[in-house]
């Protein structure tokens, strides 16, 4: 048995959840290989040589960065030349991007937002979410010998400790990219404030149900001593700054204290404030996700707390 | 775009515990497919002309979504029959039979449904239809034989990509204001039509749910109970507290 992992990388360096993967690969116990697609994946080998890793292999290709028809074709021609029995790609933008395209084109077995896995026999079994976060559920793949797993980020603590992998080639064929990288570009560069050096985060929701309701919070946030901050539905609306957002596709944060009011933690959000020192979420639905990973909690409504923290400051 | 299911507080499941009992969901457009559908919409109405085509698969229940979309603005759906939960993969096949017999220019898909986050049912149709593809995308420029796309990337960074059409691009929220639709369009929208399909050979799913099951929740987490009063009191301790 054996586990294929692909290499997530950006600007040369190693994205976290790559190395998430090693740590959820040790999990089978299987002989893990982890493939680096690359211009020159010599430079990026070393980043991923930690403990757990058997074998690196570099797979050249003319695109410094991720394009999707290029990790289509060089993962493809990996599965065809080492017949790994589970691949391991991050369940991120750039795993969206050609994971289950190729997934789908073998017609091989499949399963994404994976944030457990064990084997049970023989048989692979892992663990999703369903019904927003509030259901989960045990997931086999009858009939199928290889199995594709797109790995939640965060679920795992990224593999550490010296690795002695042996590092190996693979010649691919890339016939063409059809979607090509031409620039990056930071999100509303700076902003008006830094959540992610906050030690005290008030964070809103959807729970505020109106624009016109956030003063009330800003203000909140002043007298408190703390910094405002959103989850992603404020920012999609256009009420507050991407600055302000906390989750994956916003920023990942670590305050002291991270009062969430009307938030109901989505996976996404959950991932870029739970590793918080304390976290107190206030909530008018007692099977809010936030709740799964609060110190503390409250069933009650955040506009009635507020009014209430008001008089206390 | 798809009808998703949104579950309340309580929650029972099917006797061999593979899935949740239908009778504790509520149905909705799922979120993505609004934004997915406006911004197929403001394309074809920028270039004065052309047809937005909404695509699900699902049982007659799911044409309530399609009609929010048609209320939108869309010109016509088409509904491949589908009684059975389907993975993405299955979806996908479902999916591809239809594109194909319309030659679209382009195809969206919501980056994710609501209810099951998989991420998965565009990039697997861009694969069987062998389509260039963006996933995760907020920001559209039309080209000739090309698009410009913005790929939102993790913490706050974007990848402009340059995409030759037709593409599948699955579509973020945020990267539009969706339209309300009046009254009016919504009684309007009831005349449309919807085509309904058969499905072909849907092939094997990816996956099979073993048992569905609560997750062990609140560990660790302590309930401030009482009123509003008592639960702001005690959060005022806990802060003073921790940041001391």
């Amino acid at each position: 048995m054996s586990v294929l992992i692909v290499t997530e990388h950006l600007r040369g360096q190693v994205r976290p959840i790559t190395l998430e993967l090693v740590s959820a690969a040790k999990e089978l116990e299987e002989e893990t290989s982890i493939a680096v697609i690359a211009k020159d994946p010599a430079a990026i080998a070393d980043q991923v040589d930690v403990e757990g890793v058997a074998e690196i292999v570099g797979v050249k290709v003319e695109q410094d960065e991720f394009e999707s028809d290029v990790y289509l074709q060089a993962v493809e021609q990996l599965i065809s030349d080492r017949s790994p029995d589970v691949v391991l790609v991050g369940f991120t933008v750039n795993g969206m991007g050609f994971a289950p395209a190729l997934a789908a084109k073998l017609g091989i077995g499949f399963a994404s937002d994976v944030f457990a896995l064990r084997r049970d026999g023989g048989d692979l079994v892992v663990e999703r979410s369903f019904y927003g976060s509030k259901v989960n559920a045990e997931v086999e793949f009858p009939g199928h010998k290889r199995v594709l797993l797109m790995i939640r980020p965060t679920s795992w603590a990224p593999a550490e400790g010296d690795g002695a992998a042996v590092e190996a080639g693979l010649e691919a064929s890339i016939s063409g990219s059809r979607a090509r990288h031409l620039d990056f570009q930071e999100v509303a560069a700076a902003g008006d404030v830094d959540i992610t050096t906050a030690d005290f985060l008030l964070s809103v929701g959807r729970g505020v149900g109106e624009k016109e309701n956030l003063g009330q919070f800003e203000g909140l946030a002043d007298k408190m001593g703390a910094t405002l901050s959103v989850s992603r539905p404020l920012v999609d609306q256009g009420w507050m700054p991407s600055s302000r957002q906390v989750g994956q596709s916003g920023k990942t944060v670590k305050p002291k204290v991270y009062l969430a009011l009307g938030i109901s933690g989505a996976v996404q959000h959950l991932a870029g404030m739970k590793t918080s020192g304390t976290i107190i979420a206030v909530n008018t639905d007692p099977e809010a996700a936030i709740f799964n990973v609060a110190h503390y909690g409250a069933v009650a409504d955040l506009f009635e707390v507020a009014e209430e923290l008001e008089k206390l400051y | 775009m798809k009808q998703v299911a949104v579950l309340g507080d309580e929650v029972e499941f099917t006797e061999d515990e593979r899935d949740v009992d239908p009778d504790y969901l509520d149905f909705a457009l799922n979120e993505w497919d609004s934004y997915a559908t406006e911004e197929a919409l403001r394309l074809v109405e920028a270039a004065g002309s052309g047809e937005v085509v909404v695509v699900s698969v699902g049982d007659e229940d799911a044409e309530d979504a399609m009609r929010r979309c048609l209320a939108m603005g869309a010109d016509r759906g088409i509904r491949v029959e589908a009684e059975a939960q389907l993975d993405p993969i299955q979806v996908a096949r479902a999916l591809a039979e239809v594109i194909q017999s319309e030659s679209p220019d382009l195809v969206f898909a919501g980056v994710q449904s609501s209810d099951s986050v998989q991420a998965a049912t565009g990039g697997a149709l861009a694969g069987l239809l062998d389509m260039p593809s963006v996933a995760v995308v907020t920001k559209i420029e039309l080209g000739d034989g090309k698009a410009t796309a913005n790929r939102e990337l993790e913490g706050g960074l974007v990848d402009v990509v340059e995409v030759d059409t037709p593409a599948l691009l699955t579509i973020q929220t945020g990267i539009n204001e969706p339209r309300y639709a009046t009254l009016r369009a919504i009684k309007q929208a009831e005349e449309k039509e919807i085509d309904v399909r058969q499905p072909g050979d849907l092939g094997e799913p990816g996956y099979r749910v073993r048992k569905m099951f609560v997750p062990p929740k609140g560990e660790g987490a302590e309930m401030l109970n009482g009123g509003a009063a008592e639960v702001a009191q005690r959060i005022k301790e806990i802060v003073q507290e921790r940041m001391a």
